[in-house]
């Protein structure tokens, strides 16, 4: 050993106290930490189970008074009146039309205000307009349902649909979708980025133009993660509440006409639950089933849209 | 390895000159990275640029197709004159889809589309707006076949180009672009991403392509430069040092930086 | 035929030969033209979008900034539009959110050390995973009919400011997890090393490197999820929020000893948003524009919180360079 590292007077004291302590009772303190860590991660696991187990008993409460069949079948929603009737099918209807405009409008625009900032738009403006969809897809989407109900409404009664009733599942539509639109273009656009600069060059060594370049080569390529974006957008989509509950009415209506006032699986939820119910009455449990079905159609797009982006993200 | 050195043809008889670089200076930015190089590309021959890392050899390959047209503030000075019409291809009035379309190029890391292997080959086809099924059908087969690839493919056209191992996508990138025909193809260290099997069996497609085509290939392999390229240009911190016939520069360059290179006691 | 015959002159292609330099050009302008018409496509819808969003904005602000005033902040609500203010509003906001930040920041942060540093590649942390991200994806009235059943009626915390702050801080959770995950992996781990190799045990490491280090990123996170909180509201309708408060909850500080009172967690309450959606629903004009205002404070409280978290994070992306 040199006999500088002897002489050096700080080598002494780097060995602090604590560390002569036996091993044993460190290892405790590890382990203690390690598990308080991981109990945090299980909040997450607990939340799931907990979620699941509420809905399902409650609804399993719901179903001892209305058949399965009747549920799922009935087309006339009416669980508050004093001849109650618990079809399902209104409120799902509401939910799909509502849902459906809201794709129709935010799906082709979201792709290509994707495409347009990820291979056209200039440096600059991308990096404002990115930042901007972020702050967008923050606001309360109560705002939106003032919108809908005291600006777009009106403004669509004075102008090409007068005959447009105050509350309708279309204007909610539109308006779910333009709020929606920033979440297509920032997923889809991410999934653009991601795909390697090598595979453009490739495309336009070929004599290919940006515009084929983007859809023949860069939009085939981020293919996965464009659907993920779609399928995350409609599972946000059909779980919105406020927008719907403010703006499509709150009358369950069997209908895909959506010009139709019709209230959704949430609006129904959130109606319920301003009023007055009894904890464990029929009505009461109604909104957990209602519930249920909501969870389960989201749950399915969510993982559809998770498994997608997974295999973008693995791909490049 | 030494077969393909016995290939070249011994004496080149009247040769045509295919493209002629004529004082190009190239600037990233404020950084100059080519400096007044000037030197010309044989028709069906196989020119190589060799040099140490950065001394702009790739550079002056993506100047031919005009790829550094794709990211901002970069700047060409000078002309790339494509014969026999003479034009200037770095010339603002022409257009760069053009000239990518008349000089292919096969990357560094093979890059197939995420398409099949039978839409990767023509994709150049369908950019150019060639619509019959016949001919896009006649013209990837020939490619295929071209890029010694026809017989591993033919029976999988449909299959995914990211299915085919590292080689084969090298070859099917060499096939999407000689199935547009072009009048160059331009290689940017074409094997550096490949293993040696692999490596050879490019190296042996490069020597039987240039009976077609005219090739440009960098390489950071002098073996590659010497068994593969009729004409070697040296570059070395943007300039280009020396240019000539492969064997004159690798048995007796006339310059010392050059020799010092090609015997290794540099770069 | 051969397609691939490279002499110009014999080159005799069944159609036009790719050679062809008019054809080509013919083909590039008629590209070129319909890459424009993408374009513009491209910037109508951008614009298009921008001119909604600003017109949903610019509309609650015409509506509701005439109405915002100091009253109209120290106000309770009122039968009379004119004299309703949002005062138990903001300070029951004010309120969850204090539960909401205690509750969640601790446990996320906790779950974000465990899965980075701690969690080995196996199936319970593939579990622990999944549920993170499928929580990030459950509507948020879905939390509420947890929290009503669970919180509300199950653990009897009825519809208190207790109850909505945990539903809240579930609810955000996954964001801050995620967000802390992303700031731990981007310390390099050349950092981790190096206090492992002064002998530092896991958790000094982790306490004494890896938190300070990423601290930037984890508070983006914790802001962006309460930015998220503050304007939920399916979940606290849910959870049967009331709509009509005039009343303060009992103050966090009291005059006795000991001078801190939790009484408050209790008390039932109403928050901006729920404010919001009670006027909203009124026929009476005057209460839309009240409903306007209580949008124009609970919109600008979002986006200054968003604002913040982005530009922090820009800040820190800037400043560190390992």
């Amino acid at each position: 050993m040199p006999p500088t590292d002897i002489a050096h007077p700080t080598v002494p004291t780097l060995v602090a106290p604590d560390r002569l302590k036996p091993k044993f009772t460190r290892h405790i303190k590890e382990r203690l930490v390690e598990l308080l860590l991981m109990c945090c991660g299980l909040v997450a696991v607990f939340t799931t189970v907990a979620i699941t187990a509420i809905l399902v008993y409650e609804s399993i409460g719901f179903f001892n008074y209305v058949s399965v069949w009747d549920f799922f079948t009935g087309t006339v929603w009416t669980p508050l009146f004093e001849n109650p009737s618990y079809g399902i099918l209104p409120l799902i209807s509401g939910t799909l039309t509502i849902t459906a405009v809201a794709m129709l409008v935010a799906v082709p625009m979201g792709t290509v205000i994707a495409i347009y900032l990820s291979e056209f738009a200039p440096h600059k403006l991308r990096e404002i307009i990115k930042p901007a969809l972020e702050l967008i897809q923050a606001v309360p989407t109560i705002v939106f349902g003032y919108f809908a109900l005291l600006f777009v409404t009106p403004m669509l009664q004075a102008t090409i649909l007068p005959g447009l009733p105050g509350f309708n599942m279309l204007v909610p539509g539109i308006v779910i979708g333009v709020a929606t639109i920033p979440t297509i273009a920032s997923l889809s656009e991410d999934a653009m980025r991601a795909v390697p600069m090598a595979m453009r060059e490739g495309a336009y060594a070929m004599g290919a133009n940006k515009m084929q370049t983007a859809l023949t080569v860069v939009m085939p390529a981020a293919v996965s993660g464009v659907v993920a974006a779609f399928v995350l957008a409609t599972a946000r989509a059909i779980g919105e509440t406020m927008i719907v509950a403010i703006a499509a009415g709150q009358n369950a209506n069997f209908t895909f006409n959506p010009m139709e006032a019709a209230a959704t699986l949430t609006a129904y939820i959130a109606q319920v639950s301003m009023g007055d119910l009894e904890h464990g009455s029929v009505g009461y449990r109604s909104i957990f089933a209602a519930g249920l079905v909501l969870l389960i159609m989201t749950l399915v797009l969510n993982l559809t849209g998770h498994f997608l982006r997974r295999r973008y993200r693995r791909a490049y | 390895m030494v077969t393909n050195l016995q290939e070249r043809p011994a004496q080149h008889a009247a040769t045509q000159i295919k493209a002629e670089v004529r004082n190009l200076n190239f600037y990233y930015g404020e950084f100059k990275s080519l400096k007044s190089v000037s030197m010309s590309l044989e028709e069906r021959k196989v020119t190589a640029l060799i040099g140490p890392s950065g001394c702009g050899k790739s550079t002056l390959l993506r100047c031919f197709n005009r790829m550094h047209d794709l990211y901002p503030g970069n700047r060409y000075e000078g002309e790339i004159n494509l014969k026999p019409d003479d034009v200037n291809i770095l010339s603002k009035d022409v257009d760069p889809i053009e000239v990518r379309m008349r000089i292919g190029m096969v990357f560094q890391k093979p890059n197939p589309f995420p398409k099949s292997i039978y839409e990767n080959v023509a994709y150049g086809l369908r950019v150019r707006g060639v619509k019959s099924r016949a001919r896009i059908d006649e013209q990837v087969e020939q490619a295929l076949r071209d890029a010694a690839l026809w017989e591993e493919a033919k029976n999988r056209l449909d299959d995914l180009a990211f299915n085919l191992s590292g080689g084969q996508q090298q070859r099917l990138c060499i096939a999407r672009a000689l199935a547009a025909d072009p009048e160059i193809v331009l290689f940017d260290e074409p094997t550096s991403a490949l293993d040696p099997i692999a490596t050879a069996s490019i190296e042996e497609l490069i020597s039987s392509l240039k009976k077609k085509v005219t090739i440009l290939i960098v390489t950071h392999n002098m073996q590659q430069a010497a068994r593969v390229s009729d004409y070697t240009a040296y570059m070395y911190l943007g300039e280009l040092i020396e240019f000539g016939e492969t064997d004159a520069i690798f048995v007796k360059p006339k310059r010392k930086e050059t020799e010092d290179y090609i015997t290794g006691r540099f770069g | 035929m051969n397609g691939m015959n490279m002499n110009t002159a014999t080159a005799s292609a069944p159609s036009a030969p790719l050679r062809d330099l008019g054809a080509m050009r013919a083909r590039i302008k008629s590209g070129i033209l319909r890459q424009q018409i993408f374009a513009i496509t491209g910037i109508l819808f951008t614009s298009f979008a921008v001119l909604v969003l600003l017109a949903a904005f610019l509309d609650l602000l015409f509506d509701g900034l005439p109405r915002l005033s100091w009253d109209f902040l120290t106000n309770f609500p009122s039968r009379r539009a004119e004299q309703a203010g949002i005062l138990s509003a903001w300070v029951g906001s004010a309120l969850v959110m204090l539960v909401t930040m205690l509750a969640a920041v601790p446990v996320a942060i906790g779950a974000a050390i465990y899965l980075e540093e701690y969690a080995g590649k196996n199936w319970f942390t593939d579990l622990i995973e999944i549920n993170v991200t499928n929580l990030a994806g459950v509507p948020s009235i879905v939390y509420g009919l947890l929290a009503l059943g669970l919180f509300v009626y199950h653990f009897g915390f009825g519809e208190s400011i207790l109850a909505a702050g945990l539903t809240l801080a579930l609810l955000i959770l996954p964001i801050i997890i995620v967000s802390s995950r992303e700031a731990l992996r981007a310390v390099p781990i050349h950092i981790r090393e190096a206090a492992y190799g002064m002998g530092a045990t896991r958790w000094q490491m982790i306490s004494d490197h890896l938190l300070p280090y990423s601290r930037g990123g984890i508070l983006t996170g914790v802001i962006l999820g309460m930015a998220e909180a503050i304007g939920q509201t399916a979940p606290i309708i849910t959870i049967g929020a009331l709509t009509f408060i005039a009343f303060l909850p009992p103050m966090p500080v009291t005059g006795e000893f000991p001078f801190l009172s939790l009484q408050w967690v209790w008390s039932e309450f109403t928050v901006l948003p729920i404010q919001m959606y009670n006027w909203v629903s009124r026929p009476d004009k005057a209460f839309q524009l009240n409903a306007a205002a209580a949008g124009v404070v609970l919109l600008a409280m979002t986006l200054m919180m968003n604002g913040l978290a982005i530009y922090l994070r820009y800040q820190v992306r800037k400043k560190i360079k390992w």
